[in-house]
């Protein structure tokens, strides 16, 4: 049962036309009227669609639970046989959660980058950017279909790219812009092959040849069917329609049955469409763009690279929930590359000294924790773990944008130190940040990570040796991980003695840079810090909203996202463990975090200890081996640079020389021979056959006589000549042979 | 089938450009004779016709658009007379959804290059192609409008075939005379190799004359032999051609199959027969390129669909893998030799050797989503490619250069410029929500239950292709300004008219783009449904 909604529409269209106008008139609003001009209806339209989402809630609100589905049609986008896309948008309570989160937090963002932008020449730029942005990624969430989803898909991969290049005066801007959308496109064209893969095997039976015929219909009333028909008997790419098609047991059984390439089909559906997940939230093998693309300005790597933007393939899983909890080895594979992603960017995040880097990382680390939720079927936890991670990381974020600007430009933390003393507001929120994402109690990240660690625990889905348990080691120490490095970075930047200043600073960003400001830090303007302080307040309280069925409190989000994920819910296993084994799991995270945090708190507190610089320092070969491998983040950008980049960039001048050298110098060796053989021609015409020509002129001049009666001008009779000379030709060819 | 004449619009789209065409050459002899009007004057004036009169072909294309009938799967507005009662050649104009798309396309690109084609409002240097022997140029031009309507229009095989040759030779002047430094070689290249390619098609329209069986004309006389391309598809769709006598051992359909295909797959261009394409493309002038890319390279497509698939189904269901094959190449060779560019128009000229690899791919693949993909692709990249060309003009009108190493931080001198190129790289992308993704989408989705490592092959394109595009931009627009190019100017309202046209509709038709699938949908299905009841 859906409901028709058409305020829906506006959602993604009140950024779209705040885009609109600041591409369109930005530049001259803000040369006659100033900032506000652009910042104004920048702001205001995506606290439209944040009041929009809103109305849909209370909408959502009045129907019974399981009929919680809102709809705007737009219009047919591709009817083209049983390709059912619509352009249109739809609501369920897992949209509408993505939506709150993209548009409270966007809207949040949009005002911080008031301040943090406003020394920003292209400041109109920047806004009309940030409305793509939340117009592209509305659209991914609210996306009826996969085409529409496609849509918002790329369109965020491009805001990414224009966003992270947007100071493109430096090349390293522009190559990490370029690195980013060259990166999501792999992950693309991975949701592409899916998508194909998907439409494909739903179209009922085929035989293994050319013109496969299609279940329920043969192709000569394919131009008359309905969508309803398509959505009931053929392949859909519309989700409900999907969803619906795979709760048909007779269907189910035979889709699984299928096979293709002699891989099993829905392996391989979930295998491509989770490289698409990959691309776009930065898992092994393809996160290596979410670091560079901290090249963007600050606001941008809160909003696109920590809480939407990375998260849309969290989202894709959970939507898709129907097609990845079919397969137990699909589960396993997204939950166990989720584990090695956290693990592995955790011990990365070790040793940066930017502090955006050190953000990054983490960034990277918290996604790999969200797809360990979706992949063994928590897919409530995982949404619960993305909405935290939104509030936490883009508080953190934030906070980190107002320490740099505070710094005047400066992004490693060792030239910071003490700006506790100086930025109050926001050292005390990027503590409270610190405190949720570390995992402690009654922080938001405490009750997210701790469901995660715990349902991966409790997974009887997996496949390997020591299931659920070995998941949750590696997600354990990547907790560990976080604790140490996130407080490290706290130490580091907020306490002891400032570092920095000293006039020595080299002030390149001309662009954005501070002139003739002392050189002390200084807490950010007012609409910077409330920001962070209604984000910090989130970073705790958010969490409430998942509180543990242990502590026999009410789930609010679990209650509320259940009906969405009912279809697959008989395919999730839990082992049975008493609930005594749930404490302990607690008390051991929270254990663990508290370890973390006390080493961090060991090494780095008012930057006095010396052994982070002796450990640096030291000659032994190991610890030089280890430091480097995980500074040089395990050397992986050299890798792809020294195998993928290289092989394409030979392969193309291969390919170029092929074209030039072998396909056109032949063309023109045939031009060649052309022409020898004409001159060659010409030498006889003129030696030989002249000289017989010559000798029968008179012939010619009498037989002209003849022939110019033939000769009458007219064009018919031309084309008549010449067609019957043909047609001889082509006679005595019949004839002769 | 009744075939009577019920429309003269098509004609007069056809036709009407030789008018202006006449009048100039009638003005130009008038001004040779008596002198009256300056060179500024004359050629003004000459530009004023062609372009009046490319607008009347254009509104009444507009006019064609409207009271078409999307829902009918048969020839409307037909214009049909005997024409060479000997030879059983009529005049025979009409569209049906196959080629609607195409005749459209043609007025509005002709439109678009017609205005890239005149100075106004724009600062061009007294050295510009378009200060060159005015009259000459329009009526070229002109001349050239009426082959390229003409070959979308003409419904009788002979009359195909002269205007495919019409078209040629105008073609090969506004290369030869007012391109670039090697202009005579690619204008020969050019010519050459499209005349090879007209010589094969030749031979095998007259065999699959003789091969024909009785017919009707237009005027009721019973004839043995026809030209008739809609006679000639019933006879070939009911296994006519198939079963005719072999050639040589050769099945027949088959060898006139692979006759046609070389010569349409010239004009596409497919792997290996591309060559031609980027020469003439770095030497043409932009207008010429736009017409280039933007028609004359669906001219191949129109044929392949039209008489490979239309008149000898048997021959294309044999040879669908083959043409899969070559389309694969194309999309995948192509945009690795693009990445290996260094003129920004040779890169452009490559990509839509690429681009129109996916219409190869999704004709072979024959599911309704593939081949409607596939003309939608046709239609798409009439739009996106002109504008990749125009774009490409703006530069080398002001920088004299196209190379794109030698550029650098251009974003901060031509802003504006820069956000159009930048829309076009998308478009030609397949970024979702412009016209360039629909194609490309459809014939994905298409392919894949007919030729599944193919597709697959080609679906890495799209890294390829993000890769090429934005490096360039990277390369010119991006990092600092070199200074040797600030005192390059922003675009005109001349440039402005054209490209933002264009750029409204590249957005308009990539999330709306069923004007365009109710005009071809139901002609191109059922020439899908004939496919599968051959096979």
């Amino acid at each position: 049962m859906t409901t028709e909604f058409p305020l829906l529409t506006i959602i993604p269209l009140a950024p779209l036309i705040g885009a609109a106008y600041n591409a369109l008139a930005g530049y001259k609003m803000q040369k006659r009227f100033g900032h506000a001009a652009v910042h104004y209806p920048a702001i205001i339209m995506p606290a439209i669609s944040f009041l929009i989402t809103l109305m849909a809630f209370f909408k959502l609100l009045s129907l019974p639970a399981n009929e919680r589905v809102l709809i705007a049609t737009l219009w047919d986008w591709m009817p083209i046989g049983f390709l059912d896309a619509q352009f249109s948008f739809v609501m369920d309570q897992l949209t509408l959660v993505m939506c709150s989160v993209v548009t409270f937090v966007g809207t949040l963002i949009h005002i911080y980058s008031v301040g943090y932008m406003h020394e920003e020449p292209s400041y109109w730029r920047f806004f009309s950017y940030l409305n793509l942005f939340m117009f592209s990624m509305l659209v991914l969430v609210l996306g009826d279909n996969f085409v529409v989803m496609f849509v918002g898909w790329e369109g965020v991969g491009l805001c990414s790219y224009l966003l992270i290049s947007f100071w493109y005066h430096e090349k390293k801007n522009a190559v990490a812009g370029m690195k980013a959308f060259v990166v999501n496109r792999v992950g693309d064209f991975g949701f592409v092959i899916g998508l194909m893969l998907l439409f494909w095997g739903m179209q009922g039976e085929w035989v293994d040849g050319k013109f496969a015929d299609i279940e329920g219909s043969n192709l000569s009333t394919a131009s008359e069917i309905t969508h309803e028909m398509a959505a009931a008997k053929v392949a859909s790419v519309t989700f409900r329609h999907v969803a619906e098609r795979f709760e048909n047991k007779e269907f189910k059984e035979r889709f699984l049955n299928r096979k293709v390439f002699g891989i099993s089909l829905i392996t391989l559906i979930g295998i491509f469409l989770f490289v698409g997940a990959m691309g776009k939230s930065a898992q092994i093998p393809l996160y290596v763009w979410l670091p560079d693309a901290m090249a963007g300005p600050t606001p941008v790597s809160a909003l696109i690279h920590a809480a939407t933007m990375v998260t849309a393939g969290v989202y894709m899983v959970a939507r898709l929930h129907f097609i990845f909890a079919l397969d137990p080895f699909l589960m396993s594979w997204v939950t166990f590359v989720g584990a090695l992603t956290a693990l592995f960017a955790a011990s990365i995040g070790f040793f940066q000294y930017d502090i955006k880097k050190v953000l990054a990382y983490s960034t990277v680390s918290q996604l790999g924790f969200m797809f360990i939720a979706v992949g063994v079927g928590a897919y409530w936890v995982g949404i619960f773990h993305l909405m935290t991670h939104a509030f936490f990381k883009a508080c953190l974020f934030l906070g980190s944008g107002s320490v740099i600007m505070g710094c005047h430009h400066e992004q490693d933390m060792r030239k910071m130190g003490g700006l506790k003393k100086y930025m109050p507001i926001t050292a005390t929120t990027y503590l409270v940040a610190c405190w949720a994402i570390a995992g402690f109690p009654f922080a938001a990240g405490f009750y997210s990570k701790d469901e995660i660690l715990w349902k991966a625990f409790s997974s009887g889905n997996l496949l390997f040796p020591g299931g659920g348990i070995f998941i949750w080691v590696m997600g354990a120490v990547a907790a560990l991980g976080t604790a140490f490095y996130m407080y490290r970075s706290y130490y580091m930047t907020f306490t002891g003695e400032y570092r920095g200043g000293g006039g020595h600073h080299e002030d390149h960003h001309a662009d954005h840079g501070h002139y003739g400001h002392a050189h002390t830090p200084h807490e950010s303007p007012n609409n910077m810090t409330y920001v962070l302080a209604i984000l910090g307040f989130l970073s705790v309280v958010g969490g409430f909203l998942g509180l543990p069925h242990l502590w026999h409190l009410p789930n609010l989000l679990h209650h509320w996202l259940e009906p969405v994920f009912e279809g697959s819910v008989n395919y999730i296993t839990a082992a049975h463990f008493p609930h005594i084994m749930e404490w302990i799991l607690m008390g051991l995270s929270v254990f663990l975090a508290t370890a973390g945090w006390l080493v961090a708190r060991w090494l780095y507190l008012d930057n006095k200890n010396p052994l982070p610089a002796k450990i640096l320092a030291s000659k032994n070969q190991l610890v030089r081996k280890v430091h480097d491998v995980v500074s040089n983040k395990y050397y992986v950008d050299e890798l792809y640079d020294a195998t993928i980049i290289k092989g394409v960039m030979q392969f193309r001048l291969l390919c170029d020389w092929c074209d030039r050298k072998i396909v056109d110098a032949l063309v023109n060796l045939v031009g060649t021979v052309g022409k020898v053989v004409g001159f060659f021609h010409g030498r006889v015409d003129s030696g030989v056959v002249d000289g017989a020509v010559n000798g029968t002129g008179w012939m010619v001049v009498s037989g002209g006589a003849i022939l110019s009666l033939i000769q009458n001008g007219k064009i018919r009779s031309y084309i008549y000549i010449t067609v019957v000379a043909m047609f001889g030709l082509i006679l005595i060819n019949y004839i002769k042979f | 089938m009744d075939l009577q004449t019920n429309s003269t619009l098509l004609s007069w789209m056809t036709f009407s450009p030789l008018i202006g065409a006449a009048l100039i050459i009638g003005l130009s002899l008038i001004n040779y004779v008596c002198k009256c009007f300056s060179k500024t004057v004359m050629d003004n004036l000459s530009r004023a016709i062609a372009v009046l009169n490319v607008l009347a072909v254009f509104m009444m294309s507009v006019a064609l658009y409207l009271s078409f009938d999307g829902n009918s799967t048969g020839l409307q507005f037909i214009h049909h007379f005997v024409w060479i009662k000997d030879f059983n050649i009529e005049y025979f104009l009409a569209v049906d959804g196959i080629s609607i798309t195409m005749v459209l396309l043609t007025g509005l690109v002709s439109l678009i290059a017609i205005i890239a084609s005149v100075p106004w409002l724009s600062k061009i240097d007294g050295h510009h192609f378009t200060d060159k022997n005015v009259p000459g140029y329009m009526v070229m031009f002109l001349l050239l409008e009426t082959g390229m309507m003409g070959t979308f229009c003409a419904m009788d095989f002979f009359l195909f075939y002269i205007f495919w040759e019409i078209m040629l030779l105008p073609m090969y002047f506004l290369i030869g005379i007012w391109g670039g430094p090697r202009k005579e070689y690619a204008a020969i290249k050019f010519f050459l190799y499209t005349l090879a390619g007209s010589v094969l098609m030749l031979l095998c329209m007259i065999g699959i004359y003789f091969a024909s069986g009785p017919a009707t004309l237009v005027d009721g006389t019973s004839v043995p032999h026809t030209f008739n391309i809609m006679a000639l598809s019933a006879m070939g769709q009911a296994g006519l051609f198939a079963n005719s006598a072999p050639i040589l051992g050769v099945a027949f359909s088959k060898l006139m199959f692979i006759g046609l295909f070389i010569g349409f797959a010239i004009k596409v261009p497919m792997f290996p027969f591309h060559t031609w394409l980027p020469d003439a493309h770095v030497e043409a002038p932009t207008p010429i390129s736009v017409i280039l890319a933007g028609v004359l390279l669906k001219m191949g497509t129109y044929g392949m669909l039209r008489f490979n698939f239309q008149m000898l189904p048997d021959a294309a269901i044999w040879a669908a893998t083959g043409i899969a094959i070559f389309g694969t190449i194309n999309i995948v060779y192509a945009a690795f030799v693009c990445l290996a560019q260094k003129d920004l128009k040779k890169m452009i000229a490559y990509s839509s050797v690429s681009h129109m690899g996916f219409v190869l791919l999704g004709m072979a693949a024959m599911t309704p989503q593939s081949m409607v993909g596939a003309v939608f692709q046709m239609f798409s990249h009439g739009l996106v490619s002109p504008m990749l060309f125009l774009v490409a003009g703006v530069i080398y009108d002001r920088a004299h250069t196209r190379d794109i190493e030698g550029f650098g931080g251009l974003a901060k001198q031509v802003p504006e410029y820069t956000g159009i190129m930048g829309l076009a790289f998308m478009a030609s992308l397949g970024l979702p929500g412009l016209a360039g993704f629909i194609g490309e989408f459809l014939v994905f989705l298409g392919s894949f239950g007919t030729f599944r490592i193919m597709t697959i092959i080609a679906a890495t394109s799209v890294v390829i292709t993000a890769a090429y595009y934005l490096w360039t931009i990277q390369r010119m627009f991006l990092g600092k300004l070199n200074e040797k190019w600030s005192k390059l100017w922003d675009m005109d309202w001349r440039e402005r008219s054209m490209l933002y046209s264009l750029g409204v509709l590249v957005i308009f038709f990539g999330f709306y783009p069923l004007p365009v699938f109710k005009l071809m949908n139901t002609s191109l299905i059922a020439l899908v449904e004939m496919m599968r009841g051959i096979q």
